[in-house]
């Protein structure tokens, strides 16, 4: 069997991807988390000395307390399973991809073991975040240096 | 009123979700490329302005999804170059962000304290 037949036989073989199916799973979790989040600004603002502008870091700050809870029962993962990037991409999905690492590596010693590998998962994220982070607002600092726009 | 709100955090953060859905599906990325993408993707609309609208529309279901990291990231960035210029874009940059990554590195190191690996943890 050459490569073309095996590309071939595996195509067929191979189920097709539920795209639908996927992406509205996607969207009925991540909404969900997102709705859960929204509940948890409203409890900040109302009983503790927050607005909306700031609300954002400890509601993220709870949600990965949540993470933690759900990524240590293994559950995350059982969720992670349903939903694909309904999951991953809620900032909960940043905190499972740091806290699994963690627990992940426990064995090899803290310092290596957990401290090394923490962000072995999350790292891309912070990496290019930063770096598009610091090329846009390079940008516009030039192009309000030259005048074309304001702040 | 209050159910709107919900709905609308609802829906802008599943639409959110569904997008790196597609990019994975359609696009045969792997979950790391994908939330790669959507951090360069926030950062970039927060540079042209149109992130916060979004968060005063949608609320958590803008802040929650992992673009509002490269918002917060650029918005740090950019409001600190307003006060210092050049320097500024350096040390702006976890400002507002701080919150995300300290609560991930604390629960992380906790997690490792108090839980087992059971086989594959993911």
């Amino acid at each position: 069997m050459n490569q073309e037949q095996f590309d071939k036989i595996e195509q067929e073989i191979t189920p097709p991807t539920p795209y639908v199916k996927n992406v509205l799973k996607a969207f009925l979790v991540g909404g969900l988390i997102c709705t859960i989040g929204h509940a948890i600004t409203y409890f900040y603002i109302i009983f503790f000395d927050f607005t909306e502008k700031t609300v954002g870091n400890p509601t993220a700050a709870t949600i990965i307390f949540i993470s933690m809870l759900l990524t240590g029962f293994g559950l995350y993962k059982k969720i992670g399973q349903f939903a694909g990037a309904g999951s991953a991409v809620p900032v909960s999905g940043f905190g499972n991809a740091v806290i699994s690492a963690a627990i992940e590596h426990r064995t090899e010693g803290f310092v290596l073991g957990v401290g090394g590998n923490m962000f072995k998962l999350a790292g891309s994220v912070i990496l290019f975040g930063v770096s598009s982070a610091f090329v846009v607002s390079l940008i516009k600092l030039i192009l309000v240096t030259m005048g074309v726009i304001e702040w | 009123m209050i159910f709107i709100d919900f709905l609308l955090a609802f829906i802008v953060g599943g639409l959110i979700c569904a997008i790196g859905q597609l990019l994975m599906d359609v696009g045969k990325m792997t979950p790391g490329k994908t939330l790669s993408i959507l951090v360069v993707a926030g950062s970039i609309i927060s540079g042209l302005g149109w992130y916060q609208p979004l968060i005063d529309l949608a609320g958590a279901g803008a802040t929650i999804p992992i673009t509002s990291f490269g918002h917060s990231l650029t918005q740090g960035a950019i409001a600190e170059a307003e006060k210092h210029g050049w320097v500024g874009v350096l040390t702006g940059m976890f400002e507002v962000t701080s919150s995300g990554i300290s609560s991930a590195i604390v629960f992380g190191f906790i997690a490792a304290l108090i839980f087992k690996p059971k086989g594959k943890v993911n």
